[in-house]
């Protein structure tokens, strides 16, 4: 296919490498370097969506990060990826890409009835229709809304990408690398900061790539290039393309997307998609430019309707023409550099002019070149549906009201040109209260509230010799606050054209007896009318305007709309615009990909995955895993065909038949030293510490000071100021910030120093009758007898060969032994125990095994220590110690936690002995009461008991010390079932506890 | 992200502490008569001005330390940091 609309002498597009690409299953081609939009501009082709609200055809309005809604969405590597501007993404062989927000298609779109029922749409439409009655919400409301909203879909398939992170730390951010962002990083530089400058674009050079301008006796094009290029090979500098600063953060910090990949098409390897970068900026330069603002005139939204400024850059970077016949419709200067180029380019443009009788340079040269120009002349309304056929034009009055001489005039483009909006974005957000400037009729930056200055055109500078000194400046004057260096660069003469003053007006009055629609927010489909009514409504902050009408919200963030939003509350309301104010601006500038936001940290990189030393031999060993924390610990191992209901029964079996091992590595260990350590424990533990001899280990459970539960587990004195405490794998790291805080906040006075050990040692536990025997064969050189090693004791021992320390615990309720060696020696210790336990029928067990021992035995866990229960609750009263003070001990003398019902801990067992009582059920008297059923407890935890062979449950439950006995129903509405069961005491196993003292 | 200077370490990023609250709070001394109102207003009960405020963060990812951070709340200006055993101005 021919390009119709591209110019054979002009632009920065490489010729020599023609690229094909699809749009809506029809095959383009462009040239490397093209933007979806030039290149599609290239073929004609102008109708790219469909509006938000109304579905009304829409085009292309900017160029760059201005466009409000010639957003797609594009499939690359079977990956889709919404929220494209067609004006932002370069093309590549073989990219795909489709309009949104239209069905069936973009020519013929059902939801463009909308349009026609724009009387039912008013502003506000969303609040006012959906409100009643509320059982429509779920059923006809919400997919309904659902249905009409969004750009694009996300994609529902995981995202093969990469993405990156990176800090970076340096003197001086810029953000943005037109004149004034050159300038000042090239002053910076050579002053010896180290600077980082950041262009969005693939393109250094800002507006010097489309103005016919010359610094240093250069063209402006050329000075750009060898700026750029010195800056490049500067040590001190990092420049890049394609980064957009999006967001500014405290205390400096601001946060930039790097599109790596994106235009290319396939991520290249050991290279991220995209890199969000993290920069911790000692000074920020913003010299993020200007926008354009759009005039406001009957249907401004029409396909072909677009900035002059825009219309320029594509003549000029892409050698592409918006237009065979435009029209330009302008009320400064600016428009005559667009109608000049398209005049240079063979193209007759016509000029309407809202001035009088300005006078400029400028205006001379297009005059000169015979360019026809209608002063005081205004657009009235473009005609054409899918694209602009003609216009409307007529003459105005000077107070601006009035219209005469109505004619219509054909035209293909119809390129607009309101002035100039500093693009202030990045500096409000830092905290920057702005200022409204009457001589531009826009905000600009006020007092720098972080360390930010703006620059350039950002700041309100429209001259480039007015920017370039104030960038050359600026640039010095910063590095030089930081390096102390003197290095002051001279600052280029400067040639331009001289323009006159801009036309205050913005928006065109509607003629008699017409009613169209002038659109503010193109994004969002805000209509003046729209505004009006909010005011009439009774509206009047504009950031409730905001809200109600969504003007400048969503992605666009009002580039383009803010200021005539902005204009039209002030004129309804006959106040001027600062007295208005302007809503705030909300990071991110531009959309960022969540796989940015996200980086590596996703899927099983979410968090670390800990593997205990004795990981390989438990995968060789048909473990299944399981996540607890983020430690990886076997589930089971599997034998043959076996389910994990099988095989935790055959494995918890063993342990109270022969003997079991079980790897205990992950559990939290900390040490804890000092001459008052002893001390120490007797004020984080409930039960008294300071009479525990050398060898002994003692159960603690620890509380927060509100009473509640917060750890326990098992410490060891392991010499006279030394001890060894055990948590649970869970709370370890809370533990140890707990512990830290008392030391370094509340009890300085103590000389107790804590660490972490958790990863220094390998843990085995070894459970079950035979697990003496076996200590006696692995350790033959220690007395590991009864009266040697008694039941919580503790003996240093050598494990053929290696250090190994034996504690004499038990959570199964078995007799049994904790071995600890270093981690090194983890897999070894493991393996020995395996291959000396042959003999004693020893078996592997899991977490499953280990919870169904721990249950029927009555011991409690994080399923009942769940941060809502006391000691009491967890039958652990007998270790609260009245006699001294600890952490939270005035917490359980509270009504609540004394009252004679209060909840407490027993066993269920159903009455039919076979049925699983659901975990999480409630205990209920009486099943058929009505609902909500008055519970008495929840079921913490389930098993089937191996002693008896028949369910068993842990509950904990109002009264349970008096419930012992009762015949009530477990109660699961999740899985619909009601089971009778009797209330038995919560040691079901060896209530004695004679097992682990044998 | 908040720049903090870590009275041990210098400055650091945010992500590397943890926050830890008012630290104008003090704990009620042990083995002494407190009433339920007092004990309550310690466990439970914290201010949350607008403005300056005394607040403490552990230096979790860095050198396990918690140190006091002068902060504006609703600014988050930083006026100073202490150590955690040093006097507070």
């Amino acid at each position: 296919m021919s390009q119709d609309f591209r110019l054979d002498k002009i632009g920065m597009v490489n010729r020599n490498k023609k690229i094909s690409f699809t749009f809506n299953g029809k095959k383009y081609f462009g040239y490397e370097g093209d933007t979806i939009a030039s290149a599609l501009i290239a073929n004609g082709v102008h109708l790219v969506g469909r509006s938000f609200k109304y579905h009304r055809p829409r085009g292309f309005f900017g160029v760059g990060v201005d466009e409000p809604y010639a957003i797609l969405q594009l499939e690359r590597n079977n990956e889709r990826d919404p929220n494209i501007r067609a004006t932002e993404q370069e093309i590549f062989e073989g990219l795909e890409v489709k309009s949104v927000n239209c069905w069936p298609s973009v020519n013929f779109d059902i939801g463009a009835i909308n349009n026609f029922l724009k009387m039912f749409f008013p502003a506000g439409f969303y609040y006012k229709t959906f409100m009643w009655p509320p059982s429509f919400w779920y059923k006809i409301y919400e997919p309904f809304i659902r249905m009409a909203a969004g750009f694009g879909e996300a994609s529902i398939k995981h995202d093969k990408e990469r993405y990156e992170h990176k800090y970076e730390y340096c003197d001086l951010l810029i953000t943005g690398s037109g004149p004034s962002g050159l300038a000042s990083a090239y002053a910076a530089a050579k002053n010896g900061a180290r600077v980082i400058l950041a262009e969005d674009k693939p393109r250094y050079g800002g507006s010097l790539l489309t103005s016919d301008v010359n610094i240093g006796n250069q063209t402006g094009i050329e000075w750009s290039e060898k700026i750029i290029t010195e800056l490049k090979s500067m040590s001190n500098v990092i420049v890049k393309n394609r980064s957009q600063v999006f967001g500014y953060y405290d205390h400096n910090m601001l946060v930039m997307s790097e599109r790596i990949s994106d235009h290319l098409p396939k991520t290249q390897k050991y290279l991220p998609k995209q890199r969000l970068w993290y920069i911790r900026a000692k000074e920020v330069l913003i010299s993020s430019g200007s926008i354009e603002r759009p005039l406001v005139f009957g249907n401004n939204d029409t396909p072909g309707v677009m900035l002059s400024s825009a219309a320029k850059e594509y003549m000029k970077v892409y050698g592409v023409l918006v237009g065979k016949k435009p029209l330009i419709f302008t009320n400064n200067d600016s428009g005559y550099e667009t109608a000049i180029e398209f005049k240079k380019n063979g193209v007759n443009p016509l000029i309407l002019d809202t001035r009088k009788e300005p006078s400029s340079d400028i205006i001379s040269e297009a005059k000169n070149l015979g360019i026809e120009i209608k002063f005081s002349y205004v657009v009235v309304a473009a005609k054409g549906y899918k694209k602009v056929k003609s216009a409307d034009i007529a003459k105005i009055s000077d107070n601006k009201k009035d219209l005469s001489n109505i004619e219509n005039i054909e035209c293909d483009c119809i390129c607009v040109s309101g002035f100039w909006t500093p693009s202030i974005h990045l500096a409000s957000q830092s905290g920057n209260k702005s200022e409204f400037n009457e001589k531009i009729d826009a905000f600009i930056p006020k007092k720098s509230k972080q360390k930010e200055n703006t620059i350039g055109s950002a700041n309100g500078k429209f001259t480039l010799e007015e920017t370039i000194n104030e960038a050359f400046e600026k640039g010095y004057e910063v590095s030089n606050k930081i390096t102390e260096n003197n290095n002051k660069v001279s600052i280029p003469t400067v040639v331009e054209k001289k323009s006159t003053e801009h036309d205050k007006f913005w928006c065109v009055p509607l003629p008699k007896g017409k009613s169209y629609k002038r659109f503010l927010d193109f994004q969002n489909d805000v209509a003046v009318t729209d505004i009006e009514l909010a005011l009439r409504e009774g509206f009047r902050s504009i950031e409730h305007v905001k809200r109600y009408t969504t003007l400048g919200m969503a992605t666009d963030q009002g580039k383009t709309s803010n200021l005539n939003g902005l204009q039209l509350v002030s004129d309804i309301e006959n106040k001027v615009v600062p007295q208005v104010g302007h809503t705030t601006f909300r990071p991110p500038y531009t959309p960022v990909s969540i796989g940015a936001i996200v980086g590596r940290e996703v899927g099983k990189h979410s968090k670390p995955t800990r593997k205990s030393p004795m990981h390989e031999w438990h995968e060789k060993n048909n473990a299944i895993f399981v996540d607890a924390g983020v430690w990886l610990r076997p589930r089971y191992y599997k034998q043959g065909n076996e389910t994990l209901f099988e095989a935790s029964k055959r494995e918890a079996k063993n342990v109270r038949k022969n003997v079991g091992v079980c790897d205990v590595t992950t559990l939290g260990k900390i040490d804890v030293k000092g001459p008052d350590a002893a001390e120490f424990l007797n004020r984080v533990y409930t039960n008294a510490w300071l009479k525990l001899p050398v060898g002994k280990a003692r159960y603690g459970v620890m509380l927060r000071e509100d009473g509640i539960v917060m750890d326990d587990g098992t410490t060891t004195r392991i010499s006279e100021n030394h001890y060894h405490m055990t948590t649970t794998t869970a709370q370890a790291a809370n533990v140890l910030s707990h512990l830290e805080y008392y030391l370094q906040l509340v009890w300085p006075e103590l000389n107790v120093n804590v660490v972490s050990t958790t990863e220094q040692w390998a843990g085995a536990a070894i459970a079950g009758p035979n697990s003496r025997a076996l200590l006696m064969k692995l350790f033959p050189n220690t007395d590991v007898s009864n009266e040697g090693l008694p039941f919580m004791g503790y003996k240093e021992a050598d494990l053929f060969g290696f250090p190994a320390k034996i504690y004499r615990i038990s959570f199964s309720g078995e007799l049994a032994y904790e071995v600890n060696v270093e981690s090194d020696y983890g897999n070894f210790m493991w393996e020995k125990i395996i291959e000396v336990g042959k003999e004693f029928q020893i078996q592997p067990y899991g977490t499953e095994a280990l919870s169904t021992l721990r249950i029927e035995m009555g011991h409690v866990a994080a399923s009942e220590l769940d941060g809502r229960t006391i000691p009491h609750d967890a039958s652990l009263e007998g270790l609260v110690s009245k006699k001294k003070d600890f952490i939270g001990k005035r917490s359980l003398s509270r009504s609540a936690f004394i009252k004679p019902d209060r909840e407490k801990i027993v066993g269920v067992v159903p009455l039919d002995k076979t049925t699983s009582i659901p975990e999480g059920s409630y205990i209920v008297k009486d099943p058929k009461a009505k609902l909500p059923n008055p519970k008495l407890g929840h079921v913490s935890a389930s098993c089937w008991s191996v002693e008896y062979d028949n369910p068993f449950s842990l509950a904990i439950i109002k009264d349970g010390k008096n419930m012992i006995g009762q015949k009530l129903f477990a109660m699961s509405p999740l899985k619909n079932k009601t089971i009778p069961v009797e209330i038995v005491s919560s040691h079901y196993v060896d209530p004695e506890g004679k097992r682990v003292r044998a | 992200m908040l720049y903090i200077f870590c009275p041990h370490c210098g400055l650091r990023s945010q992500n590397e502490f943890a926050y830890g609250g008012d630290a104008t709070v003090k704990r009620p001394e042990l083995n002494k008569e407190i009433s339920d109102k007092d004990w309550d207003n310690f466990v439970y009960l914290r201010k949350s001005p607008r403005g300056k405020h005394l607040e403490l963060w552990h230096h979790i990812s860095g050198c396990r330390q918690w140190i006091k951070v002068e902060r504006d709340t609703s600014t988050h200006e930083i006026f100073k940091t202490y150590k955690a055993d040093e006097l507070t101005e």
